[in-house]
């Protein structure tokens, strides 16, 4: 390294402790002081993005770092790994995280500014302990803490809906994680081992596995609302606050597919006999692409629509599944396009809640009919919106375009013209129901409302996500690589 | 041959978890049907962590306390969101989406 002394000091610091244990003491902290909480919530979201960069410096060029807490390695003690991979979605968590942090900080009054900020933090602490962990058992662990926050979030605006929609959330969240930890006792009984690097290498095909395969990807894709398991998401992310919803759009369903992600390249998908289950995810993937978009299509309200449009791009995310290389391995090339679309997804999504929150703040409704002139009155809400719309949509020249194309040409490559034709009628489909509502905000509504102010820094940070969206269009060839070796590498050490 | 049988018991009670969370409407009856379905598991956990003769595996018995306290916050947490439903909704049930929720027929 030619910065020599300085960048191995930094590289030297345990960066992946600090990302868990800062958000969680700034939790305990914002909860026990809630005069402080504002600051702590707002430094600790911001504080994500200098220690990820340490940790990116720690990894660059290695392949995964290893930390085994308080000095226990595996298999008795926890260990904690950071590569390429995990970085993806830590990044992701950070940026987010840190918009939305901005965006809440004027969004809520201070009553529930109080709890707002202590559970952020939970949430965020447990985010980032799940894509640091390198065990079965402590991705439980954290999958709990993230949805028992996530749920607390959700209801948080209180009222019928809110509330409703937490509960239905957290009984789905529960069973899915217990379903889950069925399908790690199985593994533990067969292998005698909850880490990832020996369960890799003792890990063999056969009715235990088949089982733990069926269950752990029962549990998480329930976790990840993949149809037909998504009943639970469109009124959870509806009810919410927009913040939250942004947060559990964005974040929290991508939390569970890392998990998945990490299982199928690592243990799963070296062992032949799994290569059915691959095609199952992938039609249901592709059943979620045309149920979410025709219900989003027909919903009356923003929030609503938005939350289809999330049960949609997931399905997206499951096609990669079934695409596979010649050696019967991952297509590397269809996850690389597969992470890709959870970054540009998280942007625009959170990016279009923000926006769907200052319709709501504006007009005190999410009535797509009845929006009121707001392209004259909110120019940024809507520019976010519609940036943020051309994204998820798959067109040029944004994130959601260059992602969505990655993977249109490596499903084409195999002949699969089946996930062509669903991608292709599912990016239609979306542009229609962006469009419907973009075309809302140029009309005046039949009967007028009475508006309300809507603070300039909400409307800017939906704006700055949707720009990041359209960003990472722009530039693709920096971050690819990157995106290269948080695929290769996981596969590679499955080989071994 | 007990561990088998205590492993059959502890699927029995995820089904049975599983059929009460699907077939109640109670909210209480919901959760007690989550712990039920949790206790299964941790039964399997434990059960299947053993070898027959050898001395017992620390690492089940450590994950299932773990669990258990997991169990008993999301519990809390869903007790107090079963109150709060009941107090808005009148009822501590999961209902349908209130109307403005639904699409109109057209």
């Amino acid at each position: 390294m030619p910065e020599g002394v300085s960048l191995s000091a930094l590289a030297a610091l345990p960066w992946d402790a600090v990302l868990i244990l800062l958000p969680l003491t700034g939790a305990v902290a914002a909860g026990l002081w809630p005069r402080s909480a504002r600051p702590i919530g707002l430094l600790v979201s911001a504080g994500g993005i200098p220690i990820l960069v340490g940790l990116g410096t720690a990894v660059a060029g290695t392949d995964g770092l290893h930390h085994a807490v308080g000095g226990w390695g595996a298999p008795l003690g926890i260990e904690l790994r950071a590569d390429a991979l995990s970085l993806v979605f830590l990044a992701t968590t950070a940026l987010v995280g840190l918009g939305v942090a901005l965006y809440a900080d004027s969004y809520f009054e201070p009553t529930l500014a109080r709890w707002f900020w202590p559970l952020w933090l939970f949430l965020l602490g447990a985010l980032n302990a799940l894509f640091l962990s390198a065990d079965l058992f402590n991705l439980y662990v954290t999958l709990e803490l993230m949805g028992l926050a996530a749920v607390a979030l959700t209801a948080l605006g209180g009222g019928r809906a809110a509330l409703t929609g937490a509960m239905r959330y957290l009984l789905a969240t529960l069973l899915g994680s217990l379903v889950y930890l069925l399908g790690v006792a199985l593994l533990y009984h067969a292998t005698g081992t909850l880490d990832f690097g020996l369960l890799g290498q003792r890990l063999e095909a056969g009715p235990a596995s088949r089982t733990a395969l069926g269950l752990m990807g029962a549990g998480l894709a329930l976790k990840t609302a993949l149809f037909p398991f998504h009943f639970w998401l469109p009124p959870a992310h509806a009810s919410a606050p927009a913040p939250v919803s942004a947060l559990l759009s964005a974040l929290v369903v991508k939390a569970s597919f890392y998990i998945l992600v990490r299982l199928w390249l690592e243990l799963f998908a070296p062992l032949a006999a799994t290569a059915a289950t691959g095609q199952v995810l992938g039609l249901l993937g592709m059943a979620a692409i045309l149920w979410g978009s025709w219900q989003a299509l027909r919903q009356p309200r923003v929030k609503l629509l938005v939350a289809y449009s999330t049960v949609a791009q997931i399905g997206y995310l499951f096609l990669a599944f079934p695409l596979l290389s010649a050696a019967g391995l991952p297509d590397a090339a269809a996850w690389r396009a597969v992470l890709w679309l959870v970054l540009a997804h998280a942007l625009a999504k959170a990016a279009m809640f923000l926006a769907a929150g200052n319709l709501l703040r504006f007009g005190g409704h999410d009535r797509i009919t009845d929006l009121d002139c707001v392209a004259q009155r909110l120019p940024l809400t809507v520019a976010a919106f519609a940036l943020a719309g051309v994204s998820i949509a798959g067109l040029p020249p944004t994130g959601g375009f260059i992602g969505k194309w990655l993977l249109l040409e490596a499903a084409l490559l195999q002949g699969r013209w089946d996930l062509v034709t669903v991608m292709l009628l599912g990016g239609l489909l979306a542009a229609g129901y962006v469009f419907k509502v973009v075309g809302h905000f140029f009309t005046p509504a039949a009967t007028r409302h009475e508006a309300q102010r809507v603070p300039a820094r909400m409307e800017w940070t939906a704006l700055g996500l949707a720009v990041l969206a359209l960003l990472l269009g722009l530039a693709p060839g920096i971050l690819l690589p990157w995106f290269d070796s948080a695929v290769v590498m996981p596969m590679a050490g499955a080989r071994q | 041959m007990t561990a088998a049988f205590y492993a059959l018991a502890g699927v029995a009670l995820v089904v049975l978890g599983l059929y009460g969370l699907s077939v109640q409407a109670h909210l209480l009856r919901k959760l007690l049907a989550v712990n039920i379905l949790g206790s299964g598991v941790f039964l399997v956990l434990v059960s299947l962590g053993g070898q027959p003769g050898a001395a017992p595996d620390p690492v089940p018995h450590a994950m299932v306390i773990t669990g258990i306290v997991v169990a008993v916050s999301a519990t809390a947490l869903g007790l107090v969101l079963m109150l709060k439903v009941a107090a808005a909704s009148g009822r501590p049930t999961l209902d349908d989406a209130p109307k403005e929720d639904r699409c109109p027929k057209e």
